[in-house]
């Protein structure tokens, strides 16, 4: 590349000497103030260097000055919004919960409450609208296994469904095909007897009198279940587990005991109670 | 000066540098302008006391609104986020309103432009009229061009520091008044001004107000030309809206040369009109000569216009040596055969313009519909995605949705609401603002708030669409005629 600095007839400065196809770059000065700004620049590096975090060593890093640490404003803004809430949490600890529904202020501070835990703790398995999927039970429709009251949520998020809690609820279904309760032929008349509950099927004398016989205890002699046991019921278009025959035949061949743990020990009173709120408006609360 | 082309490319730089002594920075030579007076200057001065006027007292307004709401006739509450510009109050929803003024205040810049030059520039622009100002004081204090001069190669003594000092303490009260200005315009300005005086304001008041400050100090007092020149941006991109048919200050070099000195009596045959008397470098800010032609300092303040006029007025010679004209016409002059004669005339119509013309009026018509159709009540609704759609026990179809419905009287307000498009729908609320499940679903939103409601929509699995539907909400007030609506869909499974 030739370098050949010319000077510029029209602005009198002189060309920086490179060419890149024909065009050629002036090279206009600076203001000198300009260059000091960049000074400047430099010595506040310095000296933020030596107030703040900086410069890491092989193990650690150099403190500051200063003192600061992004943690501990974290947590300082964490405590002071904490305070700024409390007046709230306290409020809601204290009010029943059919109380807080009743109150627009608090009712919206349990819903933006409940928001914000069930989507760090119970999406995972319901989904972040609450819809759920198969085996974990959707929370925005109107049928509830355990009950869709605010106190029924309020037990269920407390002490969990078939966990080591000992206030959980319990119940079990038996493994009618594993263990040899029914043959397969009998669990097949069962399976076509539950389908005729939703008119998917005609069932048989014999399925109608092993369902009376094996099921009614808990499900109802009408399928429509006992939410006492958590028997979900089966005369109704929701289906847990999938609602087709193969489905039906495998829950009462294998049975079906989902589970859920217990929330009592890990979330406070209050956020457990702004959960329930949430979940109960999510449109199924009864 | 041949360059050993062997040598790494930016050594080579430098190299040439030394060699050339070209130095890479430039002590900035300091402007002192001079005092003139004319007809630009008195529009000048015209301009200034209008838009200082302005931004110093336009806070002071009061504006009566009754209870709960200032009493400032235009004032930003960034804190309670509301616009009041007298009897308009704008949301933070309707910023879109501010959008549209910067949108016509850059269409009226480049409509400006591309008619006058840079007028903007030269009349108008905050960093011209704060500097006039400071220059005013400097003038004052430390008198004209020459003797400011002669003062500052005087060597330090009591009497300068004390002249000086008085200046800068002058410019730093300006300063101050500006910047306190700017947070009137933020806060209420009779309560704050007592605070800023008795320490109570804000550090948010007490930081802009040092801000800006600092800023008017520096800027008018120290930058000066210097912000136009490397700092703006606006003068290197408005070229693109000049061109040939823009005014602009420029210096009849047909008629002025050959320039020269001239004594009373002595000929005119033979030589130009302009007697070099050097008085347009002396008032101009930039500290720029017109007589080079166009330049990217020159910010068209027409100062060195009056200094010609009286120049030319002294010598007894026709005007407007240095005048506002035409690129076109300037050539037209420049190259007609008996110099002078040809004449281009000014076309302030041409497509530049009118297209400039055309869109601040489209603008302007589209925000005075936008502002006329506003409404003090309105509707947004969204639709719960997760889940999309909601299969009850009994087969029915149902979607959730959040309704926001802002109240912007500064009264309570009731409205009901009904969805069109689903003949067979049925409302629930969720939530204690409404009382939807005695059938009159009246939502109650309070003063100046947006109400929130969960509307869960249901239909009966026959009457569920296959996909999705589109339906509308609308909520209209129970006592007055105000009506909102907003569009949305309804989902069902696709069968």
């Amino acid at each position: 590349m030739p370098t050949k600095i010319e000077k510029d007839t029209l602005s009198g400065q002189n060309t920086t000497g490179h060419e890149w196809d024909g065009v050629k770059e002036l090279n206009t000065p600076l203001p000198t103030w300009w260059i000091y700004t960049f000074y400047a620049t430099v010595v506040f590096a310095i000296v933020y260097c030596a107030l703040y975090p900086s410069w890491p060593w092989l193990n650690g890093h150099a403190k500051g000055m200063l003192g600061y640490w992004s943690r501990a404003e974290l947590t300082q803004e964490l405590d002071a919004q904490a305070k700024a809430r409390s007046g709230f949490v306290d409020r809601i600890r204290a009010t029943s919960l059919a109380d807080i529904a009743k109150e627009p202020e608090l009712f919206n501070f349990a819903m933006a409450g409940g928001r914000s835990a069930f989507q760090t703790n119970c999406m995972q398995c319901h989904g972040a609208g609450g819809a759920g999927s198969r085996g974990f039970p959707n929370l925005v429709d109107d049928d509830w296994i355990w009950g869709g009251s605010l106190e029924q949520i309020r037990a269920t998020i407390e002490h969990g469904i078939r966990n080591t809690d000992d206030k959980s609820r319990q119940s079990m279904m038996p493994r009618f095909g594993v263990d040899g309760l029914l043959t397969g032929t009998q669990v097949a008349a069962v399976t076509d007897y539950v389908l005729s509950l939703s008119g998917k099927a005609k069932a048989t004398p014999e399925g109608t009198q092993l369902f009376q016989e094996q099921c009614a205890a808990c499900h109802g002699p009408d399928g429509k279940g006992n939410q006492e046991l958590g028997a979900p019921s089966l005369a109704d278009g929701i289906w847990l587990y999938g609602g087709d025959r193969d489905a039906i035949y495998r829950s009462i061949f294998y049975a079906r005991n989902g589970s859920m743990p217990a929330w009592a020990g890990r979330l406070d009173e209050a956020t457990i109670k702004m959960l329930t709120i949430y979940v109960h408006a999510l449109g199924g609360g009864r | 000066m041949g360059i050993d082309t062997k040598v790494r490319d930016d050594e080579a730089v430098s190299l040439a540098a030394q060699k050339a002594e070209l130095p890479l920075y430039v002590t900035r030579i300091k402007v002192y302008p001079r005092a003139i007076a004319g007809q630009w200057r008195r529009i000048k001065w015209a301009v200034l006391v209008l838009l200082l006027g302005l931004y110093y007292l336009v806070p002071w307004l009061r504006w009566d609104r009754g209870p709960n709401a200032p009493a400032q006739a235009i004032l930003i509450d960034l804190d309670g986020r509301r616009g009041w510009f007298f009897d308009v109050v704008i949301w933070p929803q309707e910023v879109y309103f501010v959008t549209g003024l910067l949108i016509l205040a850059s269409l009226g810049l480049f409509f400006a432009s591309s008619l006058f030059g840079r007028v903007w520039c030269g009349f108008t622009c905050p960093q011209t009229v704060w500097t006039d100002l400071f220059m005013l004081v400097e003038r004052w204090i430390e008198g004209d061009r020459n003797e400011r001069m002669r003062f500052d190669r005087q060597p330090m003594s009591a009497t300068k520091a004390a002249r000086k000092g008085l200046k800068h303490i002058a410019w730093l009260v300006i300063a101050a008044a500006t910047g306190g200005a700017w947070v009137f315009y933020y806060v209420d300005a009779p309560t704050t001004l007592i605070k800023i005086f008795r320490g109570e304001a804000s550090l948010e008041v007490y930081t802009f107000v040092g801000l800006f400050t600092a800023t008017t100090y520096v800027l008018a007092g120290w930058a000066r030309e210097q912000v136009c020149t490397y700092m703006c941006p606006w003068p290197r991109f408005q070229a693109a809206m000049l061109d040939e048919q823009s005014l602009s200050v420029t210096y009849q070099k047909w008629r002025g040369e050959q320039r020269g000195k001239h004594k009373a009596g002595d000929t005119w045959d033979g030589r130009g009109d302009c007697v070099d008397c050097r008085l347009c470098v002396a008032v101009c800010p930039t500290g720029i000569d017109i007589r080079d032609g166009q330049q990217i300092e020159c910010i068209g303040c027409g100062l060195c216009i009056d200094a010609c006029t009286q120049t030319m007025d002294k010598v007894g010679r026709p005007l407007g040596l240095i005048c506002w004209d035409t690129l076109a016409n300037q050539h037209a002059k420049e190259s007609s055969a008996t110099k002078g004669t040809g004449r281009v005339a000014w076309r302030p119509l041409r497509p530049r313009t009118l297209l400039y013309a055309g869109l601040l009026c489209l603008v302007s018509a589209i925000m005075l519909v936008a502002f006329l159709l506003r409404s003090d009540a309105e509707l947004t609704v969204q639709r719960d995605r997760s889940p999309n759609y909601v299969r009850l026990s009994n087969g029915d179809i149902r979607n959730s949705y959040t309704l926001k419905i802002l109240n912007k009287r500064r009264e309570e307000a009731h409205f009901r609401l009904s969805i069109e498009g689903l003949p067979s729908a049925v409302l629930g609320f969720v939530g204690a603002d409404a009382d939807g499940a005695s059938g009159a679903t009246t939502l109650a939103v309070h003063p100046d708030m947006v109400g929130t409601f969960r509307v869960l929509v249901t239909v009966p699995s026959k009457e569920a669409p296959a996909g999705s539907k589109p339906i509308t909400f609308e909520v209209r007030e129970t006592s007055q005629a105000r009506r909102a609506s907003h569009d949305a869909v309804f989902v069902g499974p696709v069968r």
